[in-house]
C-alpha cells in the first residue's frame, strides 16, 4: 500500500465520519427560508429584519426562562422535535417581485426548507407565496398589509399582522373614545400621498368612518416625495379640521413637520398611520417638533423586566437600533411559525399546515400587542390588533390607548414644538 | 382668504428663489459646454452633506458650512472636469449622458455607503427661526436662501457680461478653436466654468439643507425641478433661470393651494409645454 492509498483511505474515512455527523446534525435542525430585501432601496429594512430574526432564533434555540409565557423560550430548541434547533436561511429579494419568486423556488427545491417566511413588500409576498402554494409548503407573512394577499383562496398562506381594515377600525374606536371624553373629533382630514399605500389606506379609512356616519371632511392628496407642502399646510390651516390623519412615508412626513412649524399650524389632534412616523430617523430628525403626534403600532416596549422590554434590549444589542413596530411584527410572526412547527412535532408540510390552522395563542403568550393569534380560513390572523402610541417627552413613543395596555394617558391637544 | 393667498405667493416666491439657486450651476454648464450634467442633483446632495458634517462635527451653522460646501464642490467640479468631462465631451451625446449619469450613481451610493440610508435634518432654528410680520410667516432659512439666490444670479451675470474672464469663457462657449487662436486656453476656461458651476451648486445645497431633509437620494427629487427651470429660463441664461425659478415656484404654490397638490405638477408642465411651443429657446435663451 502506497502513501497515496493510505491518504485516500484516510480521506474516505474522514468524509464518511463527516457525513454521518452531518446527518445527525441535520436531524436536529429545522430550516426556515427567510426572504427579505437585503439590498436596494429598502436595504435598511432587510438589515433590521435579519437582526430581529437572529434574536428570535437565540430565544428559540437557547433557554430563556426570564421570558415567562412566551412559547419556546423556556427550554433550548423545539421540545416537540427532540430539542431540534431552528435555522434561518436568508435570501435577498432585491426589492424585486421576480427575484423574490426565484428565491422562494430555490429555498424550497434546493435548501429544502420546512417553511418560508417573508417578504416585507406586499408585491413580493404576492409572488413568492404563489411558489410556496404550488409546492405545498407553509408560508408565513408577518408584515405585508395589502388586503388581497389573503383573498386568493390559498391553503398554505398565513398572515399574522393586522391589515388596513384593522387599522381603520382602531382609528374609529380611538376617536370615538376621545369624543366620549369631550374632545371634538367631528371634522376629520385625511392627508396622504398618491402611492398604492397612501391611496388604498386612505380609501379604507374613509370607508370605515363613512360606515359610522362620519364622512371625511377634508381630503388632501399630494404627490409622493414632494419638494414643498406649504400649499397643503395652508389648506389645512384654512379648513381647521379637528383631527388630521397622516398617511405618509418618511421624506414627506419630515417635510410636513417642518412646514407645520414654520407656518405655525397645529391641529388639535394629529394621528399618523405608521410608515414614516415610525421610522427611527423621523424621530431623530423632527421628533422635537412633533411632540404629541399619535401613531398606530402593535408594539409597546412595556415596563422594564417584562418579556417585551427584555427582547427590545436584546434587539438593540444586536442591531444598535431601537426596536420598532415593523421588526416587532416580524419577530412575532417568526415565533408563531416556530411554535406551529414545534406543535406539529415534524417538518412534514401538511403537519405544519395543520398546526398553523390550530394556532390559538393568547395575548400573554405574545410579545406584540395582538389580542391573540388565530387564523381564519383565508389564513388571516383574526385577533391581530394594534394600539395607539404617542410621542411624549422627547424621543419615545408610549402606549396611550386602549386603556388596558396604556402606559400613560393621552396628552391633548397636539403640542408640536 | 386673500390674506392666505399672500402667504401662498410669498412662500412660492421663496421656493422659486431656491429653485433658481440650485439651477444656476446647471444652466452655466449646459450653456457653456452643451453638456447636460445628470449628476447635478447629486452635487446639491453633496453640498447638503458637507453642511451637515460641518454642523455635527464643528457645531458650525451656515456661516461656516456654506463657504466650505462651495469650496469642496468647486474642487470636485475641477476634478470631475479633468477626470471625466474633458474626455467624454469628445464622444457622442450618449457617452455624455451615460458618463454624467454614472457619476451621479457613484456619488449617490458612496454617500449611501458612508452615511447610511437614514434621513438627517438640521435643527429648525439653525438660521434664526421664523419671522412673523403682520401675520405673514417667513422662515429665516428660506429667506437667506432666497437672498443668496439673488446675489449669486447677479454675481454670475456680472461675471459673464462685465469681466474679461467672463468674455473668455463665453468665447470658448461660442467657438473653442477660434478662442484658442486668440490665445485663450479652452481647458482652463472650462475647468473654471465647472468650478464656478459646482461651487454655486454646493452653496445651494448647503443653504437648502437648513430647511429640507437630507438623504442620499434627495438629488433625484431636486434634479427634475432644476432641469425644468433651466429649459424654461433658456439654456445658459443665468437671469433666465432666476425668472423661471420664481415663476415655477409661484405657479406651484398657487395651483397646489387652489386646485390640489396632486394636480400642481400637471399645471406647471402644461404651462411649460405651452410656453416652449411659442418660445422654444426659453424665456431668455438665444435662438
Amino acid at each position: 500500500m502506497t502513501l497515496k492509498h493510505v491518504t485516500g483511505l484516510l480521506c474516505a474515512a474522514a468524509m464518511s465520519l463527516a457525513l454521518a455527523a452531518g446527518a445527525r446534525a441535520e436531524d436536529k435542525v429545522v430550516k426556515i427560508g427567510v426572504i427579505m430585501p437585503m439590498s436596494g432601496g429598502t436595504a435598511s429594512i432587510g438589515a433590521h429584519a435579519k437582526a430581529a430574526i437572529e434574536v428570535a432564533m437565540d430565544i428559540i434555540n437557547n433557554a430563556h426562562p426570564e421570558l415567562g409565557n412566551l412559547p419556546l423560550a423556556k427550554n433550548a430548541g423545539l421540545a416537540g422535535l427532540g430539542g431540534a434547533r431552528i435555522e434561518a436561511v436568508f435570501a435577498d429579494n432585491q426589492g424585486n417581485p421576480a427575484t423574490g419568486q426565484n428565491q422562494a423556488l430555490r429555498l424550497i427545491t434546493e435548501e429544502k426548507v420546512a417553511a418560508v417566511f417573508g417578504a416585507y413588500q406586499s408585491g413580493i409576498t404576492l409572488t413568492s407565496s404563489a411558489i410556496a402554494e404550488k409546492y405545498g409548503i407553509p408560508y408565513l407573512n408577518s408584515e405585508s398589509v395589502a388586503a388581497n394577499l389573503t383573498e386568493r383562496g390559498f391553503k398554505w398562506f398565513f398572515r399574522t399582522t393586522p391589515i388596513a381594515t384593522d387599522f381603520a377600525k382602531i382609528y374609529v374606536d380611538f376617536l370615538s373614545d376621545l369624543r366620549a371624553q369631550g374632545i371634538k373629533t367631528d371634522a376629520i382630514a385625511l392627508v396622504h400621498d398618491n402611492t398604492e399605500y397612501g391611496a388604498s389606506v386612505a380609501n379604507t379609512i374613509s370607508t370605515a368612518f363613512k360606515e359610522k356616519g362620519q364622512p371625511i371632511a377634508v381630503d388632501v392628496a399630494y404627490p409622493v416625495n414632494a419638494t414643498d407642502v406649504q400649499g397643503q399646510v395652508l389648506q389645512l390651516k384654512d379648513k381647521k379640521p379637528d383631527v388630521i390623519i397622516m398617511i405618509s412615508y418618511t421624506s414627506d412626513a419630515i417635510l410636513f413637520a417642518k412646514t407645520m412649524q414654520s407656518l405655525d399650524y397645529k391641529p388639535p389632534v394629529l394621528l399618523a398611520d405608521d410608515a414614516g412616523y415610525s421610522d427611527p430617523s423621523f424621530i431623530k430628525a423632527v421628533g422635537k417638533i412633533s411632540q404629541g403626534v399619535f401613531n398606530r403600532s402593535s408594539w409597546a416596549v412595556g415596563p422594564s423586566g417584562s418579556p417585551s422590554a427584555i427582547i427590545a434590549d436584546m434587539y438593540k444589542k444586536k442591531s444598535g437600533e431601537e426596536m420598532d413596530d415593523t421588526v416587532g411584527r416580524q419577530m412575532q410572526g417568526f415565533f408563531v411559525l416556530a411554535d406551529a412547527i414545534d406543535r406539529a412535532g415534524s417538518t412534514e408540510p401538511a403537519k405544519i399546515q395543520a398546526a398553523l390552522k390550530a394556532t390559538d395563542l393568547k395575548p400573554e403568550q405574545l410579545m406584540m400587542g395582538y389580542k391573540g393569534v388565530k387564523f381564519d380560513d383565508k389564513g388571516q390572523n383574526v385577533l391581530a390588533s394594534g394600539l395607539i402610541i404617542q410621542l411624549q417627552d422627547g424621543e419615545n413613543y408610549v402606549a396611550v390607548w386602549p386603556k388596558a395596555s396604556a402606559e400613560k394617558a393621552p396628552m391633548l391637544p397636539y403640542k408640536g414644538w | 382668504m386673500s390674506f392666505v393667498l399672500v402667504q401662498v405667493i410669498v412662500g412660492g416666491l421663496l421656493l422659486g428663489a431656491v429653485y433658481a439657486l440650485f439651477s444656476s450651476g446647471l444652466t452655466l454648464v449646459w450653456g457653456m459646454m452643451n453638456i447636460v450634467n445628470f449628476a447635478h442633483g447629486d452635487f446639491v446632495m453633496l453640498g447638503m452633506y458637507v453642511a451637515y458634517v460641518v454642523y455635527t462635527l464643528m457645531g458650525g451653522g451656515p456661516i461656516l458650512g456654506a463657504p466650505l460646501a462651495t469650496l469642496v464642490l468647486a474642487t470636485l467640479g475641477v476634478v470631475v472636469y479633468f477626470a471625466l468631462i474633458r474626455d467624454i465631451m469628445k464622444g457622442p451625446m450618449l457617452a455624455q449622458i451615460l458618463g454624467t449619469f454614472g457619476l451621479a450613481l457613484l456619488l449617490r451610493y458612496s454617500v449611501f455607503w458612508w452615511f447610511g440610508a437614514n434621513f438627517l435634518s438640521m435643527p429648525q432654528d439653525i438660521v434664526g427661526g421664523t419671522y412673523a410680520f403682520a401675520g405673514l410667516r417667513i422662515e429665516a432659512s428660506r429667506l437667506l436662501a432666497g437672498v443668496v439666490a439673488l446675489l449669486v444670479t447677479f454675481g454670475l451675470h456680472l461675471l459673464l457680461t462685465r469681466t474679461s474672464l467672463g468674455s473668455k469663457m463665453l468665447a470658448v462657449a461660442e467657438d473653442a478653436t477660434a478662442a484658442q487662436l486668440m490665445g485663450i486656453r479652452p481647458d482652463t476656461m472650462q475647468a473654471i466654468a465647472w468650478a464656478i458651476a459646482a461651487g454655486a451648486t454646493g452653496l445651494a445645497g448647503a443653504l437648502i439643507a437648513n430647511f429640507f431633509y437630507i438623504v442620499p437620494t434627495v438629488g433625484e427629487t431636486l434634479a427634475i425641478v432644476a432641469f425644468v427651470t433651466v429649459s424654461l429660463g433658456g439654456f445658459g441664461s443665468v437671469p433666465g433661470a432666476l425668472v423661471a425659478g420664481l415663476l415655477i415656484g409661484v405657479i406651484e404654490s398657487l395651483s397646489g393651494y387652489l386646485i390640489g397638490a396632486v394636480y400642481k405638477d400637471i399645471v406647471v408642465y402644461v404651462l411649460f409645454l405651452f410656453f416652449l411651443w411659442f418660445r422654444p429657446q426659453g424665456l431668455m435663451g438665444k435662438m
